[in-house]
């Protein structure tokens, strides 16, 4: 193609999708954001929760393996023995101090693939702006969902908030929980969540499998 | 010269400055909003109906923001700078004529209004002059700024107008020798009639220079995008290269003194190439079907009517064309477009002298 044709080939395709624009057609990609909200992926790596068994105990047992894993160093929790009178956690111990510094978190989700008991997983909350540095770590305060399994929204006042994400909170502790792996594929491997309950296992994690010579 | 006349004065200039801040508003509304249909975007959507004041409000924002100065400027250069960028680009306009003149009584005698700031019998050479003051500016800015990316977009600056005016100034020539006139409001009255092709009147169509001087106007066009360091031959500026260019260590009012200089001449230079070539304000008005009032505005309608085609191949190519290399950018100016517009001329002289004095052998 000549200079003259490839320039006449580009003003074309601007020009087509103007008259698309113009006449109506929908073909913007982007969307209204705050008014409109996409359809975010189930496993979308927004900001962490931590969880409840549906009795309203924690989950989190402060063994801080999450701390371990995390490359960021931004988790910071400290156990504690449960009282025997009152245990907040079904474990021996319970995350007495629990923070994660979000302005350090690069949302990678190692966190959660550490946890054992499924405590910590992530939603699909992504607006995490603040006015200083202290508010972007998230404490127990923060993190902890409600007794109902709702996590603390940032913005409940906010009338753009979409406080339906928040159903979704544990999407990514499916596919990192042992019920993730193709291996348990059909099978509910995770504890159930206070206010959600068990999820169904989550089909479509592999390919069917073809057993050839039938011994497996 | 009494003082009706003197008002008459005042009240166009400040009628065409107000025009062109408007327009300005407004053209960079259109701007963005024709650029993000064509990118699959919404573009401005918040301030007023469809984002339309948008603009109104960065220029405030521009407006109330601090004027950072950085240490090792040059102040007096610096602060000019903007100033100079500024004010050709309202200067320009006011040798366009914008609509038909028009007669009113005014104390007691009848005077002709002309939708012009000034009718100079040399507009087309006050216009070329002005441009290039233009370019002072950019020049100013860069090396003013004591610092470097400014002083490369300064110097990219003088490179380019003085390649592209010359491109500019020759592609005018042919329309001059054509109608005989470098006075704006004589060319615009040329392009009145209907067309004449070998001795033939076309009916319907009308005598624009565009039809019979069609190179001239391309070429025209071209250095007039170049001219106004509009994409692709925004070299000066070049954010992803430069950090902005010329203006990089400008902030607030002062940038948007060069924002507003920008967008001024853009709407200027399609005002000049619709003047020049696509008849200015000419155009049917239907005298005596229509009211009074409606034919008298007509003109001006038409005249807005035909810049904004012209703009919107200004922002058409924005979104569609790539920043040229600046080798391309020389190569594209000093190989094609002066040669071609040189030989064009060459072409026009030779037509115009045959019709004019005949055969070369009778
Ligand atoms: S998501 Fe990654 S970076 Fe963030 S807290 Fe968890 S392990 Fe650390
Ligand atoms: S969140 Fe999980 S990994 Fe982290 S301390 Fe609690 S139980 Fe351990």
């Amino acid at each position: 193609m000549g200079p003259v044709e490839a320039f006449l080939a580009g003003m074309r395709v601007t020009f087509g999708h103007f008259v698309r624009a113009f006449f109506g057609g929908k073909g913007e990609v982007t969307i209204r954001y705050p008014d409109e909200m996409r359809v975010k992926p189930q496993r979308f790596h927004g900001r962490h929760v931590l969880n409840r068994y549906p009795d309203g105990m924690e989950k989190c047992i402060g063994c801080e393996l999450c701390a371990g894993a995390c490359p960021a160093h931004c988790i910071y929790v400290r156990g504690k023995d449960n009282p025997a009178d009152d245990p907040v956690s079904p474990g021996e111990r319970y995350g007495f101090v629990y923070e994660i510094n979000l302005l350090r978190c690069i949302f990678c989700a190692l966190c959660v693939e550490a946890c054992p008991t499924e405590a910590i997983t992530m939603t699909q909350l992504f607006e995490m702006s603040t006015t200083n540095r202290e508010d972007g770590i998230y404490t127990r305060t923060e993190l902890l969902v409600n007794p109902d399994g709702t996590p603390n929204h940032m913005f409940t006042e906010d009338p753009y908030a979409d406080l339906g994400e928040l159903v979704k909170a544990d999407g990514w502790m499916r596919a990192a929980a042992p019920g993730g792996r193709a291996a348990y594929e059909g099978e509910t491997a995770w504890t159930p969540s206070a206010g959600i309950g068990a999820r169904p296992p989550e089909l479509g994690q592999s390919e069917p499998v073809v057993d050839e010579d039938g011994d497996d | 010269m009494d003082g009706w006349d003197f008002l008459l004065i005042v009240i166009r200039v400040v009628v065409i400055f107000v025009m062109l801040m408007i327009t300005t508003l407004l053209l960079v509304w259109f701007e963005r909003k024709v650029v993000a249909d064509m990118q699959d975007r919404i573009g401005p959507s918040r301030a007023g109906p469809w984002g339309i004041l948008q603009t109104l409000a960065d220029g405030m924002k521009l407006f109330f923001k601090e004027q950072i100065t950085p240490r090792k400027v040059e102040f007096g250069l610096y602060i000019a700078a903007p100033i100079l960028a500024t004010v050709p680009a309202f200067l320009i306009f006011m040798a366009v004529p914008f609509g038909r003149p028009f007669t009113l009584t005014l104390g007691g005698e009848p005077r002709e209004i002309l939708l012009q700031g000034a009718d100079l019998n040399i507009g087309l050479l006050f216009i070329l002059s002005m441009s290039s003051i233009a370019v002072y500016a950019v020049v100013l800015a860069g090396w003013s700024s004591g610092s470097k990316y400014p002083l490369l977009g300064g110097v990219r600056a003088t490179a380019q107008a003085i390649s592209y005016e010359a491109a500019l100034g020759l592609s005018v020539i042919p329309v001059v020798m054509y109608t005989g006139s470098v006075q704006l409001s004589e060319i615009v009255e040329f392009q009145r009639a209907n067309l004449q092709f070998l001795g033939n009147v076309i009916p319907f169509i009308p005598n624009w220079n565009l039809f019979l001087l069609a190179p001239s106007f391309v070429i025209f066009f071209i250095a007039a995008v170049a001219e106004t360091n509009r994409a692709p031959f925004d070299l000066v500026e070049a954010e992803q290269e430069l950090v902005g260019g010329f203006h990089t260590e400008y902030s607030g009012l002062r940038f948007a003194l060069f924002f507003l200089a920008e967008y001024i001449n853009m709407f200027t230079m399609s005002a000049i190439a619709v003047t020049l070539f696509m008849g200015g304000w000419s155009g049917p008005t239907w005298d005596g079907v229509l009211p009074a009032l409606v034919s008298g505005v007509l003109p001006t309608f038409w005249f807005f009517a035909k810049v904004v085609v012209l703009l919107f191949v200004y922002v058409w190519l924005r979104a569609t064309l790539p920043r040229l290399r600046y080798d391309q950018l020389m190569e594209f100016g000093w190989k094609r477009l002066i040669p071609g517009a040189l030989a064009w001329l060459m072409i026009i002289g030779v037509v115009l002298a045959w019709r004019q004095f005949g055969n070369p052998w009778s």
